[in-house]
């Protein structure tokens, strides 16, 4: 992107300022997200449970982060009597960073990816979050305290045996893209609708709710919250950290599901392209003769469109988190090892197998085939069109017909300004 | 290094940026391993063994074998020393009981190990050993898989073997036994 | 100033000393479990510089048998683990003490 936009500079120093500014932009997202997805959860929990939520702070409650954030600036810095001092101290970092250090290989443009070259781009989220687990059971024990423990182990527990429904969901779509890398996945899926990988065979197409459920688990997102379970364990593992330390941890929670929730949009969902191929025409037009604005814009709009789809996976799992009860440890370890685990490995099977046995259009959408050519999809890969035809049309029946009931409650409920100010709930 | 010459052109500076990093990662490799070995409570000795390996996937990435760093992430980080810790925290009394070696052991395992040192470092800087790393564009996943199913294929299926072996013996030697003998 | 393959093989030897220091020195058995796991480290990244800095192939298609060959170390190391653990578990379940200076049933 340097590259692209200022190509006459050059040297140590400003690479070091080009870095400068990226990690800058990083924290901002990091902090961004961490405060819109606070003000979501509470809006929405209250919206679905018949009350307003905050909406004294600003406009609709937008300051009520804000009023958060210096409040646990300003509380005492508590460290329990017989913790383990470095080990407090050390756990909130090692929870904190691993989600951070995943941003690096997000796409969100074909080129605002901060480190494109890794080969192993997927996996490489997948393993740095696996470091987040020591986090949480540092937290745990180091606090001194046996309701920590008892949420540290569960979590544990938890986190560990969901991540292999996930590896396994992960690769059965890898397996139907061919590569690991993010940016070229997002290149994959650039021709429209049809072409994103959860259409691109049923197995995949299974495998990303699998792959949904999983997600939950593993960022200890209700239903699976037990971990922090309000109702048991006072607050689980976080439950001796007050001020800026559990302000840590709660940052590291929603950029952790904001990753997730990435990496399912990136995979699954097309990543940046829209569903009409738009993009990914105008992309190829201009990659034929690079100017630097134009790549520009292309990667803002680019970066726009990912984050509205990732900022719907969001909304869907803090849904799911007021709507669905919580079940047992054991409950979650057996929906773990006997429904989820059996069911990727039928899918790898499956997905592995139609790989093999279907040809399928390969390559770039606009730069290696027409992606709406009917006539050559028939003529060289029916089965894969037909497949992917009949799943495109299903996946968006269901879009249409969720879009089609919000808008229902909106224009038969009340207004939607006087259902955001009104101090009187729904009788 | 003169700095302000790194400015003009790009080649020198990535080569000096590799090298801050191969001795950041380096001495978090080292410095963990140092307090494993001298930390007498266990879980700080656990939390060194992370740090070191995280120092040892970042030299992997610096070698250029990125899936190698993401495999060490993922298996040893957050599996084997997750199942370490479990251990550790089953079979502590107390979290902070700890166990003093005596003098005199710990006397001589430092001398065996300075002795170590020494031979090994000894017999590496005598050795043909001061090259240049051969060029790659990188080392391409496909071909690890092609490997991994071509020519150690069967290394691979007897590595799965023996996984479900230690799989169900450890799951035996570990199961509690209600039977009174 | 490069970094040579003797850079890395130094590392890899420090590694190793303080995993045995640390089987020498600990009396908790986990303690000596990790460091065996330091030497197999240190083993790895002997192999996978070794690989990285001649590994006979061309520029094109390097060969990846270090690589391959670290891999199995890591699963295998992976398993001796979790054998490892199981047994510690039986013997703090008979003895109840994890202490190895007490597992002398057999002494003399």
């Amino acid at each position: 992107m340097r590259a692209l936009l200022f190509p006459q500079w050059d040297g140590l120093w400003v690479v070091l300022a080009w870095n400068a500014l990226l990690v800058g932009v990083f924290v901002g997202i990091v902090s961004v997200v961490g405060m819109m997805s606070i003000w979501a959860e509470r809006k929405l929990a209250g919206h679905m449970q018949s009350r307003l939520g905050p909406n004294r702070v600003g406009p609709v409650g937008l300051l009520q982060s804000l009023a958060d954030g210096l409040k646990l600036m300003l509380k005492e810095d508590l460290i329990p009597q017989g913790a383990d001092r470095l080990l407090f101290r050390l756990a909130p970092y090692l929870s904190f960073i691993p989600p951070f250090v995943a941003l690096i290989v997000l796409p969100f443009g074909p080129q605002f990816v901060y480190e494109s070259r890794l080969s192993v781009g997927l996996f490489w989220i997948l393993a740095i979050l696996s470091v987040e687990i020591m986090g949480v059971i540092l937290a745990g024990w180091a606090s001194n305290n046996k309701w920590s423990i008892y949420g540290a182990m569960r979590e544990a527990c938890q986190m560990v045996s969901y991540e292999i429904p996930l590896g396994l969901s992960i690769i059965v779509a890898v397996a139907a893209a061919g590569t690991l890398n993010l940016v070229e996945l997002g290149h994959l899926q650039s021709g429209g609708l049809h072409t994103w990988l959860i259409f691109r065979n049923p197995f995949v197409f299974m495998a990303f709710f699998v792959y949904f459920v999983a997600s939950l688990a593993s960022n200890k997102r209700a239903p699976f919250d037990l971990p922090e379970s309000e109702s048991e364990l006072v607050a689980g593992f976080h439950t001796e950290y007050s001020g800026m330390r559990f302000a840590f941890f709660f940052f590291a929670e929603y950029t952790a599901v904001f990753v997730v929730s990435a990496i399912q949009v990136a995979l699954f969902l097309g990543g940046w392209n829209d569903p009409f191929g738009l993009l990914g025409q105008w992309y190829r037009h201009a990659a034929a003769a690079p100017r630097g604005m134009e790549i520009f814009w292309i990667n803002v709009v680019a970066a726009a469109i990912f984050s509205a789809k990732t900022t719907l996976i969001v909304f869907v799992q803090m849904w799911l988190r007021w709507t669905l009860p919580r079940p047992r440890i054991d409950q979650v370890l057996y929906a773990c090892v006997k429904v989820l685990l059996p069911m990727s490995c039928v899918l790898l099977l499956g997905g592995v197998l139609w790989e093999y046995f279907v040809p399928s259009r390969l390559g770039a959408p606009w730069f290696n085939y027409q992606p709406w050519n009917v006539y050559q999809w028939w003529k060289l890969a029916p089965g894969s069109l037909l497949t992917q035809g009949l799943l495109s049309l299903i996946g968006l029946g269901v879009v249409l017909w969720l879009t089609a009931a919000m808008l229902h409650a909106a224009i038969t409920g009340r207004g939607l300004q006087k259902r955001l100010t009104d101090p009187e709930p729904l009788g | 290094m003169n700095f302000l010459a790194l400015t003009t052109s790009t080649a020198d500076w990535s080569a000096a940026a590799g090298v801050t990093l191969f001795y950041l990662f380096a001495a978090l490799s080292v410095v963990s391993a140092l307090s494993v070995a001298v930390s007498k409570n266990i879980v700080r000795a656990a939390v060194g063994l992370l740090m070191s390996l995280l120092g040892v996937a970042g030299l992997y990435f610096l070698l250029h074998a990125e899936f190698l760093a993401a495999v060490q992430l993922v298996v040893y980080a957050g599996g084997t020393l997750i199942l370490i810790v479990f251990g550790i925290m089953l079979t502590s009394k107390s979290p902070f009981s700890h166990y003093e070696p005596k003098t005199r052991e710990v006397v001589i395992a430092i001398g065996v190990g300075m002795v170590l040192l020494a031979a090994i470092v000894g017999a590496i800087l005598s050795g043909p050993f001061a090259v240049v790393g051969v060029e790659t564009e990188g080392y391409p996943i496909t071909q690890l898989g092609q490997a991994l199913l071509g020519d150690y294929l069967v290394p691979f299926e007897l590595a799965s073997v023996l996984l479900l072996a230690v799989m169900i013996g450890a799951a035996y030697l570990a199961k509690s036994r209600r039977r009174e003998s | 100033m490069e970094i040579y393959l003797h850079h890395y093989l130094i590392v890899a030897a420090a590694l190793f000393v303080c995993g045995l220091c640390t089987i020498l020195v600990k009396r908790n058995a986990i303690g000596i479990l990790l460091g065996v796991e330091l030497i197999l480290n240190a083993a790895n990244v002997n192999l996978v510089a070794f690989n990285h800095f001649s590994h006979g192939g061309t520029l094109a298609a390097p060969r990846l048998d270090g690589q391959i060959f670290a891999l199995f170390v890591i699963v295998l190391a992976a398993a001796e683990a979790a054998v490892a653990l199981a047994i510690f578990l039986n013997f703090y379940n008979n003895f109840s003490t994890i202490d190895v200076e007490r597992a002398n049933n057999l002494k003399g």
